[in-house]
């Protein structure tokens, strides 16, 4: 019985790779094949989708759009996250409690719900059509998310550490800086992680705030697919290649998911 | 976690995380709700309403049907992704080399973009050129996802499944390697069976863990937006129109604004609602 | 209850051990007896946490052979060994009540409930667990739970041997001193076969009637506290037991005589020859010292208090030497002499002791 464990995982795997695989198998074939023959490996083998998406602007500048406000947004939330969920893990405030409660609720809040009034408020402010609206739009449900998962990482840190630093003479923000953020870097990587790969995924709030300047890849892929027909061999590629960022951030943080999960309660 | 100094100031670092996520979220919702209590017919005048588009909404059939639709979708999903995601924390390698290549594979659907997942799902589903849809048509079943309500359930839930069992299998992965040896070892020494080891040593050092996976599953389940619309577009007919799907149709399709911005904030008011019961029930008794 | 064998047995957790260091447990023989109070005494990583787990199943040998009253168990599970085991940290099942946690092995086991219900009423009475049997396990105290963890073994009347492996680690000191004057009560009570791991000398010598003490995977002594103290085997026991340990000097030997740095020391256990060994060595206690006019000529270097006695560091060149005086002893001036006492007073060979 127990011999027969690694079953279960395999074909879960297994289910989780054929879509993947008919995205690349599409990727590599051409439009009349793609509609006209059901093959299982590309027969005519090209490159052309792909040539196409790294020479035309409005494909691989989608591309840098995605990343520069994904990690604007990142980087945006991390910071701000930092010390607030130092001050929800060491000290008691008026409505602390309330706060972090609040904070949590906008998780909760259907990005739907949202897409009207984030498209007036950013025209209202003119950030309309720019990366940095869609970092901040996305700090609406990353930013709590940072600082719950910082805060479980900075309570496993004993306070005797802070009081240790202080005894020793230093400054609240070089001890912050120096050994603080050292001790939490499995955190930040967690939740950077996270911030990284829920910005990433997002569509809905990214499309309705950009139209041409900041305009996201899965926003052009969503364009391409209703004007220009069935082109679908460009569809897959443009797919295919939006995968390859997110397993890049998970090749690197790989040894710390389990953990990172289980500590920092996401 | 009693032991926190109380300090006045510690406000400070807080504050622009407050600042930013209100601006995010309060201007907005107080947008919504403006909208929700009055009418407009363009022109930007508006007349007050009270609570005409809230009794509207509530007492509209498609809402209902949205709802229902939505409540069905999430009960589906959570019914499969949980034990199924447990299940395959349990059987898949615990430590070593296949644990990170098994983390690695299984992550990925979770970083790939939610329109890309819709796309993908629909190359890989339709009946001509999918491979899925070639393979259950091959099996003599009639399978068309874009005709047929039922196969256009069975790909949703399908896909939310490939989608997002992978989550359920990291926390639960998480919950399990926090278990110390000496538990299981134990229980070996007093005879417990692999259901015993299960129901009364992983199961309750899971539970923590698993309360945040329903929780997630259940908010972002309740939230589900691209990926359908992608796949189904909410067809055919209202077939997959979920809540979000048929609140954007209503606000940025039809431009409703009055009715769109009850529904936003009913919508809203459930999803809170359903996870405060999710979550104090399943820490009742934790508090004992 | 059973007689426990332990026959050639070595155990590696490399899959291809190669040098001598990649065993864990290097080649060992052994006899417990059956109702003995056994200590397993050692540092961290010396082998005794490996050995314990091949004795109670969790572990399969790589060699060798596991035998209980002379029947082969190497290969036979832990649950059906009739082996208990208390961990280091406190395992309960948290979602069970006390009561639950102590009927788990038996119902695991297919006892009737009556009969349980009599046994573990038993047990929660021996271990004073009564008022709690109907509280949740998981909101006990450290100690409490600990006592669940030994109940759990106490309650199955056949179990051969409860094993410890460093039960008290996570206990508060003041409760540590009456968990173990319970286990000791219970041992006298119950006669069953008792192993308990330890790296702390206190716990294993207030335990224990015979002490193993283990040193890099090998078994160095198996003795009575006595025994380890006034006749260490191996200049590690001699090191490793007392507080301070043993004075280890360089030796040579001159016919049976041992001299120090050229100084002959006076031993009533002379060796009979090196017989080959690269490392010649004596070993006294700091208890076996003394000051004397002439001897060995050394300087004192500090003097600590330890209560009712007082430590002497002495130097005699580069060597190091302890010496143990009573408590507002006069101490000579700067410049003395010392000397061991003959009857304490060993030579080791690589470590053994000779003779």
């Amino acid at each position: 019985m127990r011999k027969f464990t690694w079953l279960a995982p395999t074909l879960y795997i297994l289910f989780l790779m054929l879509p993947i695989y008919w995205l690349l198998n599409m990727s590599f074939k051409t439009t009349n094949e793609i509609l006209n023959n059901f093959t299982l490996w590309p027969q005519n083998f090209t490159l052309d989708n792909y040539i196409k998406i790294f020479t035309d602007p409005t494909w691989y500048n989608g591309y840098f759009n995605s990343l520069t406000y994904v990690l604007i947004n990142t980087a945006i939330s991390v910071t701000v996250a930092l010390p607030a969920a130092y001050a929800f893990s060491r000290y008691r405030f008026l409505g602390d409690k309330h706060m972090f409660f609040w904070l949590l609720t906008n998780r909760m809040a259907p990005p739907a719900v949202f897409a009207l009034p984030f498209f007036q408020l950013y025209s209202a402010v003119n950030l309309f059509d720019t990366h940095i609206a869609v970092a901040l739009a996305h700090g609406l449900f990353n930013i709590p998310l940072a600082v719950w998962i910082l805060e479980g990482f900075m309570s496993g840190v004993p306070k005797q550490l802070d009081e240790t630093a202080y005894v020793d003479g230093y400054s609240f923000w070089r001890f912050f800086l120096r050994i603080f953020l050292p001790t939490i870097a499995a955190g930040i990587g967690v939740a950077a992680f996270f911030c990284f790969m829920f910005s990433w995924v997002e569509l809905l709030l990214a499309k309705t705030l950009t139209s041409v300047a900041a305009k996201p890849i899965a926003a052009t892929m969503t364009r391409t697919a209703s004007t220009a027909g069935y082109e679908l061999g460009l569809l897959a590629a443009a797919g295919s290649l939006t995968i390859v960022p997110g397993a890049f951030v998970i090749y690197f943080v790989r040894n710390y998911i389990a953990k990172g999960f289980a500590l920092g309660r996401v | 976690m009693n032991n926190k100094t109380a300090y006045p100031k510690a406000w400070l670092f807080v504050l622009p995380v407050v600042a930013l996520v209100a601006f995010n979220a309060l201007i907005p919702l107080m947008t919504v709700v403006n909208y929700s209590v009055q009418e407009t017919f363009g022109n930007n005048v508006f007349f007050f309403e009270g609570v005409k588009w809230f009794e509207e909404v509530l007492n509209s059939e498609r809402f209902h049907a949205s709802l229902l639709r939505q409540l069905a979708f999430t009960g589906i999903i959570l019914a499969i992704e949980i034990p199924l995601g447990v299940a395959i924390a349990l059987t898949m390698p615990a430590r070593g080399i296949w644990a990170s290549v098994c983390l690695v594979l299984m992550a990925l659907p979770l970083l790939i973009p939610w329109n890309v997942v819709g796309a993908m799902w629909n190359i890989f589903a339709l009946p001509e050129i999918g491979l899925l849809g070639q393979m259950i048509n091959g099996m003599g079943i009639d399978y068309n996802f874009t005709q047929q309500p039922m196969a256009a359930w069975f790909t949703t839930i399908l896909m939310d499944v490939w989608h997002w069992t992978s989550l359920v299998v990291l926390l639960a992965y998480a919950g399990l390697r926090s278990i110390p040896d000496a538990y299981y070892q134990a229980a070996k020494i007093d005879g417990a069976s692999g259901w015993a080891v299960f129901r009364y040593i992983q199961l309750p050092k899971m539970k923590r863990v698993l309360t945040i996976a329903v929780l997630l599953r259940f908010m972002d389940s309740f939230m589900i937006y691209t990926e359908p619309f992608v796949l189904t577009g909410g067809g055919p007919g209202n077939a997959t129109t979920f809540l979000s799907i048929d609140l954007v149709k209503i606000a940025l399709g039809q431009f409703d604004l009055g009715p769109a911005a009850a529904m936003s904030l009913i919508y809203f008011l459930i999803v809170l609602l359903l996870s405060w019961v999710f979550y104090t029930l399943m820490m009742r008794d934790e508090e004992q | 209850m059973a007689r426990i064998s332990l026959q050639n047995l070595r155990h590696s957790y490399l899959d291809t051990p190669r040098a001598e260091a990649d065993w864990a447990l290097k080649s060992m023989n052994m006899d417990w007896s059956d109702g003995g109070a056994y200590a397993l005494l050692g540092p961290s990583g010396c082998g005794k946490t490996t050995l314990l787990s091949i004795i109670s199943g969790l572990l399969t040998p790589s060699e060798g052979r596991v035998l209980f009253d002379g029947e082969d168990v190497t290969d036979i599970p832990p649950d059906q060994r009739n082996i208990a085991q208390v961990f280091q940290f406190p395992v309960v099942y948290d979602t069970m009540t006390v009561y639950d946690n102590l009927a788990f092995p038996l119902r695991n086991r297919g006892m009737a409930e009556a009969d349980l219900d009599k046994k573990v009423r038993e047990i929660a009475a021996m271990l004073d667990l009564e008022d709690t049997l109907k509280k949740r396990a998981s909101g006990l105290t450290a100690d409490g739970k600990q006592k669940i963890s030994l109940g759990r073994g106490l309650v199955r009347s056949d179990v051969s041997a409860i094993l410890f492996d460093e039960p008290l680690t996570v206990i508060d000191p003041h409760l540590k001193w009456i968990l173990r004057s319970k286990l000791k009560e219970l041992h006298q009570r119950i006669g069953t076969t008792m192993i308990y791991v330890t790296h702390d000398q206190t716990e294993a010598l207030t335990f224990a009637d015979q002490v193993v003490v283990m040193h890099e995977g090998t078994v160095v002594q198996i003795g009575t506290p006595v025994d380890l103290f006034e006749r260490p085997k191996h200049t590690f026991v001699g090191h490793f037991i007392g507080s301070p340990g043993m004075n280890v000097l360089p030796c040579t030997l001159e016919g049976a005589t041992p001299y120090f740095d050229g100084i002959p020391v006076p031993t009533e256990h002379p060796a009979p020859g090196n017989g080959g060994a690269e490392r010649l060595e004596i070993g006294v206690r700091p208890e076996f010292v003394s000051f004397a006019e002439d001897g060995i000529p050394v300087e004192i270097v500090r003097l600590s208090d330890a209560g009712h006695y007082q430590i002497v560091d002495l130097r005699h060149g580069e060597h190091l030497i302890k010496l143990l005086a009573p408590e507002g002893a006069e101490l000579p001036s700067e410049a003395a002499h010392i000397r061991f006492d003959p009857s304490h007073t060993r030579i080791y060979a690589d470590g053994w002791m000779m003779g």
